[in-house]
């Protein structure tokens, strides 16, 4: 579905990614493992197209997206859900929600449907839909950034580290949600530090270190990996 | 309270008042005259606020469009001998399609870059207008811009009737403004305010959204610089000068940047506070000068915004009850 060819991106004198091979079949759940700065996000960015290539080659269902505008990619149904629960703290729950849907804003029925789905998922932002996103609590705010990309109707999902900040009780709740989003047939490509979670509900994965690709792997080779263990696990 | 003064019912003591407001002045041309400037300058900041306010992209160059209004107006009707609501109309046309084409060039940068490059574009219209003898008539302005046209038996002669002339144009200002922001149109530009890459991360073109809201703006300078040219009879290059944009700015921050009635707080304010402190000519501005220095630090969201700012607090101290009541629940660790 997704195929990153060898993408190398540079920040001036500075190489972010040097020939990142990252593969994602339709349908799975794929982690990208890595400390802060290992490179996670800018590779959400370079296949958002926020970021520009310096070398390689973005694939998507076959096509190559190189160069493509954001808003062309969310058209395609590439969504990103960014890091730090990004809202619009002054608008209500249910406009933020209605932002994420932005590229269907003509299609008035499905956006309702979308809007239903999304409040089914989390049953939370449907009590709270006329609240204003910056008086919701930690865990709130991740579920409704989740709900804004969703309201896009995605084929991937790129979640940038979900579980940051948050109680360790709602980070279960949390992962267990995402594995449900995958279930119903959204592919998702995760960024986690957070591997002993991310790794229970993943497919398969990839140690990003440096922006290099540096191990690949199922979850449970990933898991079982002594250099894993040791750095992300700690057991 | 809330009962008496809700937002619907202070809107439509405003509008009485606005109304009956010649009546109560009406041997007195003066008051009027500094009322209808008001309305006029008024109309100018809330585009300057769709643009600054609600899409983050400060625009130094409002004056320059507010004077590429007024001069329209002005040669079309004194050199083309046009009537004046088809030249009112041809201003608003001619100020946005400047602005579309300048506003191509001036949003490909960004930030402070974006406020320089269009302090230097209205610069070079306050220069262009000053030096261009022949279209603008230069230092001398100008002179003898016919009053409008009447429409059936309303003329506009007396300062009541073009009072309310530019009242009618400020309250349809102020409808569009509020309906622009409350679309879907105006989330989108808020979200381009919060942060460009997550709006395109959401799927909104940023560039061409940023156009239209450049194209909006301009078109309210345009139409106000239009009004102002019919009401004064007589404008000068000054129009378009750094001055007029940076009073722009003030009235708008003070009365509330980014909110939908911080233009007109701001602008009546300043208008009527000026008026007071004429006596001290060009030293007003040592008075100006410290409020705004005040507002900035206290209230950067200026008298409105505090207010706003205020009501959210209170939601959200509401909110943070539930959150203390979830964290009383003991967390089993998931650590294996």
């Amino acid at each position: 579905m997704l195929r990153l060819t060898d993408i190398t991106v540079k920040f001036g004198a500075f190489e972010a990614l040097s020939k990142v091979n990252i593969e994602v079949f339709e349908g799975e759940l794929v982690v990208l493992l890595g400390a802060n700065g290992a490179g996670k996000s800018t590779i959400f960015n370079t296949i958002s197209g926020l970021n520009k290539l310096t070398m390689g080659d973005i694939q998507f269902n076959g096509k190559s997206v190189n160069g493509n505008s954001p808003d062309r990619m969310v058209k395609e149904g590439v969504v990103q859900c960014p890091e730090g629960k990004k809202l619009f703290p002054e608008m209500t729950v249910q406009k933020n929600l209605m932002m994420g849907g932005f590229v269907h804003r003509r299609k008035k029925a499905q956006l309702k449907d979308s809007l239903a789905e999304v409040y089914e998922i989390f049953p939370i932002l449907k009590d709270k839909h006329d609240h204003y996103a910056g008086s919701l609590s930690g865990g709130q705010q991740q579920m409704l950034a989740i709900g804004r990309a969703l309201m896009s109707k995605p084929k991937l999902i790129m979640m940038d580290e979900p579980s940051i900040g948050l109680a360790p009780l709602i980070v279960e709740q949390m992962f267990s949600i995402i594995r449900e989003i995958n279930k119903g047939g959204t592919t998702v490509l995760l960024a986690e530090q957070n591997a002993n979670a991310a790794l229970k509900i993943a497919d398969r994965g990839y140690v990003i270190e440096n922006g290099l690709v540096v191990l690949q792997g199922t979850s449970s080779e990933l898991f079982n990996n002594d250099a894993i263990r040791k750095a992300y696990i700690g057991a | 309270m809330g009962k008496i003064f809700n937002q619907r019912n202070i809107i439509i003591l405003l509008i009485l008042f606005a109304l009956v407001f010649p009546l109560i002045y009406a041997d007195n041309r003066y008051v009027l005259h500094v009322m209808t400037i008001g309305f006029i300058f008024t109309i100018s900041v809330y585009g300057m606020n769709i643009l600054a306010g609600y899409t983050g992209q400060l625009s130094l160059a409002h004056a320059g469009f507010f004077a590429i209004g007024a001069y329209s107006v002005g040669i079309l009707t004194t050199q083309g001998g046009l009537n004046f609501w088809l030249a009112l109309l041809l201003a608003v046309l001619i100020t946005c399609a400047t602005g579309f084409v300048l506003g191509l060039i001036a949003l490909r940068t960004k930030t402070h870059f974006f406020a320089i490059y269009t302090l230097i574009v209205g610069y070079l219209i306050y220069l262009l207008i000053d030096k261009w003898d022949g279209l603008t008539g230069g230092i001398r302005g100008l002179i003898g811009i016919p009053i409008p046209d009447p429409i059936g038996p309303i003329t506009f002669e007396s300062a009541t009737s073009m009072y309310y002339l530019v009242l009618f144009f400020l309250l349809l200002a102020i409808f569009v403004a509020v309906r622009i922001v409350h679309s879907l149109t105006g989330r989108t530009y808020i979200a381009i305010r919060n942060s460009e890459d997550l709006a395109q991360t959401l799927g909104i073109n940023t560039t061409m959204n940023k156009l239209v809201s450049f194209v909006i703006s301009v078109a309210f300078a345009g139409l106000a610089g239009g009004l102002y040219a019919a009401l004064t009879r007589f404008i000068g290059p000054d129009v378009a000068s750094t001055h007029m944009v940076f009073n722009f700015l003030m009235y708008l921050i003070v009365g509330g940047i980014g909110t939908l009635s911080g233009p007109l707080v701001g602008t009546m304010l300043f208008i009527w506070f000026e008026q007071f402190l004429k006596s001290y000519q060009e030293y007003h501005m040592l008075i100006f000068g410290p409020i705004l220095v005040f507002m900035v630090i206290f209230f950067p969201s200026g008298i409105t915004g505090g207010f706003y700012k205020l009501k959210m607090k209170f939601q959200s101290a509401k909110n943070q009850k539930n959150v203390r009541h979830i964290k009383s629940i003991p967390v089993k660790s998931t650590k294996e």
